[in-house]
C-alpha cells in the first residue's frame, strides 16, 4: 500500500485532476504471450510482447482515452484490467487493492465494480438469450445487487435508462439495430452499478449517426451515475470528444499520455504527432495546407521488437542514441518546471512540440 | 492534346449512371436496395459516394462492374454509360472487354479479393499474360515492377510470396496495383482503408492520389468517412436508402450542405481540431428496404419534415450548376446553413 502510493507519485500525473484520488493506478504492467512449437511437447521459442511495462492513473468520474494501431496491445490491456488474463508481471491497484494478486471472493468483489462494454455488437451478445436474460445475467453471479423477484423490474430500469423500450425484455439479440444492441451491452455493462467501465471499441462497428446517440448516451450516463471510463478507440477524433485524458501506446509501450489538449494541440512525441497528422479532417478548405507526416514501414513485430525506442524504425527524428536507450516516460527535462502544456509525460529522447492538428 | 480536344472529351463523363434500379428477392419480400441512383465521373476526378451501411453504395458499383450477386439481385432499369456506350445493352463480349480492361474495382478486404494459394507475383503476372498475352518472363517482371510501385519493399524477393505472408496494408497495396496493373481508365475503390489504421490509411490514400494523377484515371470512392471525403474528393454524392440525396462540390457541400440529413451526418462527426459540447444525432434509424417510407424516405427522421413530406417523393431538384437536393425545402436548409 505504501508502496503504492510512492510509486504513484513517481508516475507523477501532469495535469491529472485536481487532487483527486486514482480509482485505478497501473504499474508496470506486463503481459507475455508465449511463443511455442512442437506439438506433444510444446517448447516455449519465444513471447509476443504485447504488454510491456504500462502505468498510468485513472481518476473518479474521468474518462481516460487510450489510442494506437491495431495490435499495440490496447485490448490486451483491457482483459489485464478485467482479470481476463492473468498478468506476467506489474500491479493492479483498485482503491489500494492489488487485484492481480487477489482471488475467490475477494477477487469477485472487485469485479462487481470494473465492468466491460465490448467493440462488436453483434458476436458478444449471445443470440439465444433474450435481451432481458442478457442484461440481468451478472445478477446470477452477483445476487446480492438484485433479489430474484426484483430482477425483471431492474432490467426494465436498465433498459429505460439506455433509451431502450422496457418492454423489449423478451426480444432476443438479432431483432435489434446494430446501435440498439451496442446499448444492451451498455445496460449489461451498468447492471452491477460498476465504478469503472472499460469500453474496448464501443462504437467503431457503429454508423456515424448512430455512434453519435450511443457516445451522447455514454457522457449522460456517466455524469448521472459518476462513472470512470477507460475508453479505447482507434478513433482519435471520438477519444478526443470524449475523454479527459489520453494515453497514446506504441507496441506495447504508452508513447505519450496528458490531457486532452496536452496531446492533440501539444504533442511532444513524434509517434503522436503522426498519428495525429494522418487524420483526415472534414474540412475541404483544410487540406492544402495541412502537413502530413507519413510514416514508411510497418509496424514491428511484438515478439521481436526493436532495441532501445520502439518506435525508431519508423521514426524520422531518430539517432543512434534511440537504438541503445530506451526512453522513459516522462516530463521532457526541455519542458520540465514551466508552466506549458508541453509539461506531460512522453516517451522520446528528443520529445519536442510540434502542432499537426489545425496548426494555422 | 489539343484544348479543345480535351474539352470535347471532357464533355462526356467516363462514367455516366443514370436511374439504376436493383432489387434483392428476399425472405421478407423485395429489398429495393439501389432506387434511381444517377451520378457521373469524368477523367481525372475523384467522386466519393457518401453514405451509412446499408444505403446501397457497394450495390451501385457492383451492378457497374457486372458483378452483382444475381439471383437474388436483380437489375430493374437505368443505364450505366461508359464513355457515352451503354454496359447494360452491349453485346457481351464488349462488355466483357471494357469492364476488363477500362473499369477495375479495390475492394475494402484485400486478404479474400486475392488468391490464397497463389503467390502475390504469380497474380499479378497473370493479368498481363492474360490480358496482354505477354511471355511468362516478361509479365514476371513486370509484376516486379508493378510492385515496387506500389512500395513493396523487396519486392523482387517477395513476388513469390503468398497473401498472407503481407501485412494488411501492404495487401491493400498490393490489391491496388492489380487494379492499376492494365492502366484502366475508372477505378472504383469501395472502402479501400476502412480496415486500415489511419498511419497506414495515411500511405494508401497518398499513393492511390499519386497514382490517379499519373494514369489521369477517374476514381469512384465509396466510404462512410466525412473526413478522407475532405481530403480527397472533387466531388460527392449522399446515399440514403438506395438514392442519391444530394450531389456537389465537396467545397459547397461542407460549406453549406442542401440536405437535412447531410447537415444531420456533418453535425454528427466529432472534430479533431476542438472539443465540441454534445453532439447532434440524428433520431432513429434508416428504413428498412423492404418497407420504405412513402414521400420522403428520411422523413420520420428528419427535424424539417412537414406533411408534404409524407406525401411526394422530393426529385433531385436542381440547386446550383452541377448540385442538387431531394430535399423539398432544399431553399431553406442551404439558407439555415448559410
Ligand atoms: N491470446 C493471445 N495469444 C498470443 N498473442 C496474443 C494473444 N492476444 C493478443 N495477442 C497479441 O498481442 C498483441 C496485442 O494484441 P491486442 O489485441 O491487445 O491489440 P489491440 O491494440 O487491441 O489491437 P486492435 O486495435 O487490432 O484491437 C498482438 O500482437 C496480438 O496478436
Ligand atoms: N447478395 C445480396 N442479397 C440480398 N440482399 C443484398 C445482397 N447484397 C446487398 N443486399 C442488400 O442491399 C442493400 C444495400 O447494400 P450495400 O452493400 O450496397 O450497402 P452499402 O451502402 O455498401 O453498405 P456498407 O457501408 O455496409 O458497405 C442492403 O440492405 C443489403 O442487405
Ligand atoms: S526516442 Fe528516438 S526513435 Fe524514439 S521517438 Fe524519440 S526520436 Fe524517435
Ligand atoms: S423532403 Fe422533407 S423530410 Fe425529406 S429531407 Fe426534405 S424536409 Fe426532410
Ligand atoms: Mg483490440
Ligand atoms: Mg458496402
Amino acid at each position: 500500500m505504501a508502496d503504492a502510493t510512492k510509486q504513484a507519485e513517481q508516475a507523477g500525473q501532469a495535469g491529472a485532476p485536481g487532487q483527486r484520488e486514482p480509482i485505478l493506478q497501473v504499474r508496470n504492467l506486463v503481459k507475455h504471450f508465449p511463443l511455442t512449437q512442437g506439438l506433444l511437447f510444446k517448447k516455449q521459442v519465444g513471447a509476443v510482447k504485447a504488454v510491456d511495462g504500462i502505468s498510468f492513473d485513472l481518476y473518479q468520474g474521468e474518462t481516460l482515452g487510450i489510442v494506437g494501431e491495431s495490435g499495440c496491445g490496447k485490448s490486451t490491456v483491457a482483459k489485464l484490467l478485467m482479470t481476463l488474463e492473468t498478468a506476467t508481471s506489474g500491479e493492479v491497484f483498485y482503491k489500494g487493492q492489488d487485484i492481480t494478486k487477489l482471488s475467490g471472493r475477494a477477487l469477485k468483489a472487485v469485479r462487481r465494480n470494473i465492468q466491460m462494454v465490448f467493440q462488436d455488437p453483434y458476436t458478444s451478445l449471445n443470440p439465444r438469450m433474450t435481451v432481458g436474460d442478457i442484461i440481468g445475467e451478472p445478477f446470477e453471479i452477483h445476487p446480492e445487487v438484485a433479489p430474484k423477484g426484483d430482477r425483471r423490474k431492474r432490467v426494465q430500469e436498465l433498459l429505460d435508462v439506455v433509451g431502450l423500450n422496457p418492454e423489449y425484455v423478451n426480444r432476443y439479440p438479432h431483432q435489434f439495430s446494430g446501435g440498439q444492441r451496442q446499448r444492451i451491452g451498455i445496460a449489461r455493462g451498468l447492471a452491477l452499478n460498476p465504478e469503472i467501465i472499460i469500453c474496448d471499441e464501443p462504437v467503431s462497428a457503429l454508423d456515424v449517426s448512430v455512434q453519435a446517440q450511443v457516445i451522447n448516451l455514454m457522457e449522460r450516463l456517466q455524469d448521472e451515475f459518476n462513472l470512470s471510463y477507460l475508453f479505447i478507440a482507434h478513433d482519435l477524433s471520438i477519444v478526443r470528444h470524449i475523454s479527459d485524458r489520453v494515453g497514446v501506446m506504441y507496441l506495447g509501450k504508452m508513447a505519450e499520455i496528458g490531457t486532452d489538449t496536452q496531446i492533440y494541440d501539444y504533442p511532444t512525441h513524434p509517434y503522436t504527432q503522426a498519428l495525429l497528422s494522418a487524420v483526415p479532417v472534414p474540412d475541404p478548405e483544410a487540406r492544402e495546407g495541412r502537413e502530413r507526416i507519413i510514416l514508411t514501414g510497418d509496424v514491428p513485430s511484438p515478439a521481436n521488437p526493436p532495441s532501445g525506442c520502439r518506435f525508431r524504425t519508423r521514426c524520422w527524428k531518430a539517432e543512434d542514441k534511440c537504438a541503445e536507450e530506451m526512453p522513459l516516460l516522462a516530463v521532457p527535462s526541455l519542458y520540465e518546471g514551466e508552466d506549458t502544456p508541453a509539461a506531460h509525460e512522453s516517451a522520446c529522447h528528443f520529445a519536442e512540440v510540434k502542432q499537426v492538428v489545425g496548426a494555422a | 492534346m489539343t484544348q479543345q480536344y480535351e474539352k470535347a472529351a471532357a464533355a462526356v463523363p467516363l462514367l455516366d449512371v443514370r436511374d439504376l434500379h436493383v432489387e434483392f428477392r428476399t425472405r421478407d419480400g423485395v429489398a429495393k436496395a439501389v432506387n434511381g441512383v444517377s451520378y457521373s465521373v469524368r477523367a481525372g476526378e475523384t467522386l466519393a459516394v457518401l453514405g451509412e451501411s446499408g444505403s446501397g453504395k457497394s450495390v451501385t458499383a457492383q451492378a457497374v462492374m457486372g458483378i452483382l450477386d444475381s439471383p437474388p439481385g436483380r437489375i430493374t432499369g437505368g443505364e450505366v454509360l461508359f464513355r457515352g456506350q451503354d454496359l447494360l445493352t452491349m453485346g457481351a463480349e464488349a462488355r466483357r472487354r471494357i469492364r476488363g480492361a477500362k473499369l477495375s474495382m479495390i475492394f475494402q478486404d484485400a486478404l479474400s479479393a486475392l488468391n490464397p494459394v497463389m503467390s502475390v507475383g504469380a497474380q499479378l503476372g497473370e493479368m498481363f499474360s492474360v490480358h496482354d498475352g505477354m511471355t511468362r518472363k516478361d509479365s514476371r517482371d513486370k509484376a516486379v515492377q508493378l510492385m515496387e510501385r506500389v512500395r513493396i519493399p523487396a519486392a523482387a524477393e517477395r513476388a513469390g510470396d503468398y497473401p498472407h505472408q503481407f501485412s494488411g496494408g501492404m495487401r491493400q497495396r498490393i490489391m491496388i496495383a492489380m487494379a492499376l496493373a492494365l492502366e484502366p481508365d475508372l477505378v472504383i475503390a469501395d472502402e479501400p482503408t476502412t480496415a486500415l489504421d489511419v498511419t497506414v490509411q495515411a500511405q494508401i490514400m497518398d499513393l492511390l492520389a499519386e497514382l490517379q494523377r499519373e494514369y489521369n484515371m477517374g476514381l469512384i470512392l465509396i466510404t462512410h468517412d466525412l473526413g478522407v471525403v475532405a481530403d480527397v474528393a472533387d466531388r460527392i454524392a449522399v446515399m440514403y436508402a438506395g438514392r442519391i440525396v444530394e450531389t456537389a462540390s465537396v467545397h459547397e457541400l461542407y460549406a453549406a450542405p442542401a440536405h437535412p440529413y447531410t447537415v444531420g451526418l456533418l453535425g454528427s462527426i466529432p472534430r479533431l481540431d476542438h472539443k465540441g459540447k454534445e453532439l447532434y444525432a440524428i433520431k432513429g434509424l434508416p428504413p428498412s428496404l423492404t418497407d420504405i417510407p412513402a414521400g420522403c424516405p428520411f422523413n420520420p427522421r428528419c427535424p424539417r419534415a412537414q406533411a408534404i413530406c409524407r406525401t411526394d417523393r422530393p426529385p433531385l431538384f436542381d440547386v446550383a450548376p452541377g448540385r442538387a437536393s431531394a430535399c423539398h425545402f432544399w431553399k431553406e436548409t442551404l439558407d439555415d446553413a448559410g
